[in-house]
């Protein structure tokens, strides 16, 4: 079966340092003569004052005709929705309220940290809510998530309370991993999240796995509802990863029921995706392994949700993984260590305003399904929630000195057979003790 | 040449790889052995050469004879079936997914090809391509992947082609495979086996021949272990398998084909025990894989001049098994590591500091570790055999130590 390259979205101009509207322009990107060109590819220098920014898409965002950026892959027909509306106003409060349960407890994160109660590496999702609403909201609890070290919102919207986060977040022992992963590392059996991983690209081979076993189920210990999907979040700086590769060739090699969610956010925190990436159209790499590869506005909660949806279901079929790519945006720095002095203000101010909260909000106002009133009670709710989690948090106990030993195996015998013949975690002060082998 | 009876758990290997001439057999008397009645009777065995291609090696000295490593161990001569190494493997894993479902394969060349030293033949044919599963060459990832599920409630198996690819595997085994269960706050387990054969082998020069042991022993939250008998090799896999943590099994390029007679019945080893090779009284050789076998060569010439080694396969390398080493060294009061590893952080190292932490006041003399030299290992036969620890410095060592 072969793939073609088209997108479910329309083509992009290629993204390359110098414009199109210069003179002289050949299609060799490295021959620079141009006023103002940057002595190598993409820097940001000529990216700041570029007039046309090369990565946005020419589609204007317009609400009213949100199933215009979506093309059915199949039969090469753009798809109109049957009604008018995408969603009903259930879905559409449910979509609303995830997004600012996201967007307020980053928020609150940022607050808490420069009080000085959480420590470390913290990275705030502001910005990119669509993408994880927009996907997560359509999984079952069943189905597993797999994400990177930017993981407070999808835990959340996959139903980790936001107590659990919060106090993982201020390493106290109610955490979702009783404080010992922390922000980079959440983790919920009960939810299917596995991971929080801090090193990028490492959780894509890890969500291959679960997607693996989702198909070992069905096939093999003939489990006849074992149709989970998994689905893998990473970002534009992972695609140019070894284990990114790896993984795209083997979950399309099996049709593993998986798909791969690109948060392309353009930048690694300093590393622009322009400089980093030879071809920066990341969806294309999917019909390159053999699997389809889509391209979607990330700030469009909406358009995520269509593509999601199709991708999901293309997986529980068993008919193979999806390559989504999300043009997104972060609002904030990489982490809150991040004085985000690099990226153009103007950029910013171009992505602030396609705010995919605002952008909801408007739509659905515009489009009767829900008034001022009720999403103002929903942000108060929200607000009310976090008041609660981080009071929760705070009153939680840190974790005692017998912890640190305990999870450090499965199975505690791991610890070996001490000098006076009995295994060490058989001594009732173990835990007290200091770990050694 | 036909071997003799052998009992339940003992062996005697040799390092010899050729196929010419494996027949020649030494049978000392018990007499110089100075085998007291509790020890057991000789036992001995063939190698065979099937799988190792260099056949026109230079012929080793043969040790004939090891010492049973439980006196009660006199069953009759006809119980349990003989096998080789890779067999005593393969048996094992196949029980293992015999009775359970969940577990299943993952590797490059495992299927199809039975894999590269044929401990998966037949199992693809049997189980289906999904349970026994080809991987394309991309270590991270499938290990990564056989993470994944075994977080998911499979039991994975990852087979490293050479132990030395799984460097290509690192970040996971280290990141994902040892700390996940506690990052998560003990909500995943990782039941993974992670397994395959490494050592120096014959001239398979520097790459192929990495003792991955001393790179893994720090990571939080990993067993390993290093079977070194059909017997402990079927025992071994069989307690990795069925435990919960994450566990990386050492095998050795060279032990592939010892045969053994092992019991017919099911049985399960403890991985974190180690293993009394022959009491003794002068002094604890501590020892591992291949090395056992050196050791037990230089055992021999050592008994003839009158000493009385005590060999302890200590078979767990992390955790270490500190009873029956503490035991002995509270017997015989020194101690000499022999091991393949590295001298540099090697296992023989952290081993060393352990012993010296705890037994310290038991110890007459300084612990000595001999290990290969810190030098990635040459393709020249003559200059490879150097690498290695041999039975001439085993028994020079132990010389110097007892004086």
């Amino acid at each position: 079966m072969s793939f073609s390259a088209t997108n479910f979205a329309q083509p992009r101009p290629v993204p390359v340092g110098i414009r199109s509207n210069e003179k002289s322009l050949s299609s060799d990107p490295f021959r620079f003569r141009f006023r103002g060109s940057p002595s190598f590819l993409g820097s940001p220098h000529s990216l700041r004052f570029n007039p046309t920014p090369p990565l946005k898409l020419a589609i204007p965002h317009s609400r009213r005709s949100p199933a215009a950026a979506v093309t059915d892959v199949s039969n090469g027909k753009m798809v109109k929705s049957s009604a008018n509306m995408l969603i009903t106003k259930e879905e559409g409060l449910e979509l609303y309220e995830d997004m600012i349960l996201g967007r307020f407890f980053e928020d609150m994160c940022a607050q808490m940290y420069y009080r000085g109660k959480m420590f470390g590496f913290v990275h705030l999702y502001n910005g990119q809510e669509a993408v994880s609403t927009g996907f997560i909201k359509l999984l079952k609890k069943e189905d597993t998530v797999v994400s990177t070290y930017r993981d407070h919102v999808h835990a959340l919207s996959k139903g980790v309370p936001a107590r659990a986060v919060m106090s993982e977040l201020f390493g106290k022992a109610t955490g979702c991993c009783r404080g010992q992963g922390g922000s980079m590392h959440m983790f919920s059996k009960e939810h299917n999240l596995i991971g929080g991983f801090a090193f990028i690209g490492e959780g894509i081979p890890v969500a291959t796995g679960a997607a693996f076993s989702s198909k070992y189920r069905r096939e093999v210990l003939k489990e006849a509802s074992a149709d989970h999907v998994t689905l893998a979040f990473f970002g534009d700086g992972t695609c140019n990863n070894g284990q990114f590769y790896e993984c795209l060739n083997m979950a399309a090699l099996w049709k593993l029921p998986i798909i791969f969610v690109v948060e392309n956010n353009l930048w690694a925190i300093g590393m622009s995706h322009l400089r980093a990436t030879s071809d920066p159209e990341i969806w294309k790499k999917g019909p390159a392994f053999g699997m389809a590869g889509v391209h979607v506005d990330g700030m469009d909660v909406l358009k995520v949700r269509e593509v999601a949806k199709e991708a999901i279901e293309r997986a529980r079929r068993g008919d193979g993984p999806t390559l989504v790519e999300c043009e997104t945006y972060r609002f904030r720095g990489h982490s809150l260590a991040d004085p985000d002095e690099l990226r153009d203000p103007a950029e910013k101010a171009r992505y602030a305003a396609r705010d995919p909260i605002s952008a909801l909000k408007k739509y659905m106002i515009e489009n009767k399904l829900a008034n001022e009133q009720e999403l103002k009670s929903i942000e108060k709710k929200i607000d009310e929630v976090l008041d609660d989690a981080v009071e929760y948090s705070d009153e939680s106990p840190l974790p005692p000195r017998s912890q640190l030993l305990e999870n450090v195996f499965a199975d505690p015998k791991g610890f070996g057979i001490g000098p006076d013949g009995k295994y060490r975690c058989e001594d009732p002060k173990f835990t007290q003790g200091t770990a050694h082998v | 040449m036909a071997t003799l009876f052998q009992g339940v758990g003992a062996v005697t290997p040799f390092s010899a790889s050729s196929s010419l001439d494996s027949n020649k057999l030494l049978l000392p008397s018990r007499k110089s052995l100075s085998i007291s009645d509790s020890r057991g009777s000789i036992f001995v065995y063939r190698s065979d050469a099937l799988n190792l291609k260099a056949a026109t090696r230079k012929q080793d000295l043969l040790i004939p004879n090891a010492v049973a490593t439980k006196g009660e161990t006199s069953t009759s001569a006809k119980s349990g079936h003989e096998l080789l190494l890779f067999e005593a493997l393969h048996e094992g894993l196949e029980e293992e997914m015999e009775r359970d479902p969940r577990v299943c394969v993952m590797g490059e060349d495992v299927g199809h090809y039975g894999g590269s030293y044929k401990v998966t033949k037949g199992l693809a044919e049997k189980y289906g391509d999904l349970r026994v599963l080809d991987t394309p060459i991309a270590e991270n990832s499938f290990t990564g992947m056989g993470i994944g599920a075994a977080m998911t409630g499979l039991r994975p198996i990852v087979e490293g082609m050479n132990m030395g690819f799984l460097l290509l595997a690192f970040n996971q085994i280290s990141n994902n495979c040892g700390m996940l269960h506690y990052t998560s706050g003990g909500q995943f387990t990782i039941p993974i086996v992670i397994r395959g054969p490494g050592g120096v082998g014959r001239q398979l020069g520097a790459e192929h021949s990495q003792r991955l042991e001393s790179y893994f022993q720090s990571i939080p939250g990993i067993q390993m272990v290093a079977c070194s008998t059909p017997y402990n090799a079927k025992g071994l896999m069989k307690a990795a398998i069925r435990s919960e943590n994450p566990v990386i099994l050492f095998e050795h390029v060279l032990l592939y084909n010892l045969k053994e007679r092992i019991p017919d019945e099911e049985y399960v080893l403890s991985l974190e025990e180690a293993e009394m090779v022959r009491p003794g009284e002068h002094i604890t050789i501590l020892t591992y894989s291949r090395m056992r076998y050196h050791v037990m060569q230089a055992a021999k010439t050592l008994v003839n001049k009158g000493y009385d080694p005590e060999v302890i396969d200590i078979r767990s390398l992390k955790p270490f098994d500190l009873y029956t080493i503490g035991c002995s060294v509270k017997k015989t009061h020194r101690v000499l590591i022999v091991e393949e590893c590295m001298r540099t952080g090697g296992i023989g190292a952290s081993l060393t500091a352990a012993i010296t932490e705890n037994f310290h006041d038991y110890l007459d003399a300084p612990i000595v570790c001999l290990s290969s030299q810190d030098v990635p290992t040459p393709y020249a036969g003559t200059l490879e055999e150097w690498t290695v620890v041999q039975p001439a410095q085993i028994v020079s060592a132990v010389e110097q130590l007892c004086q």
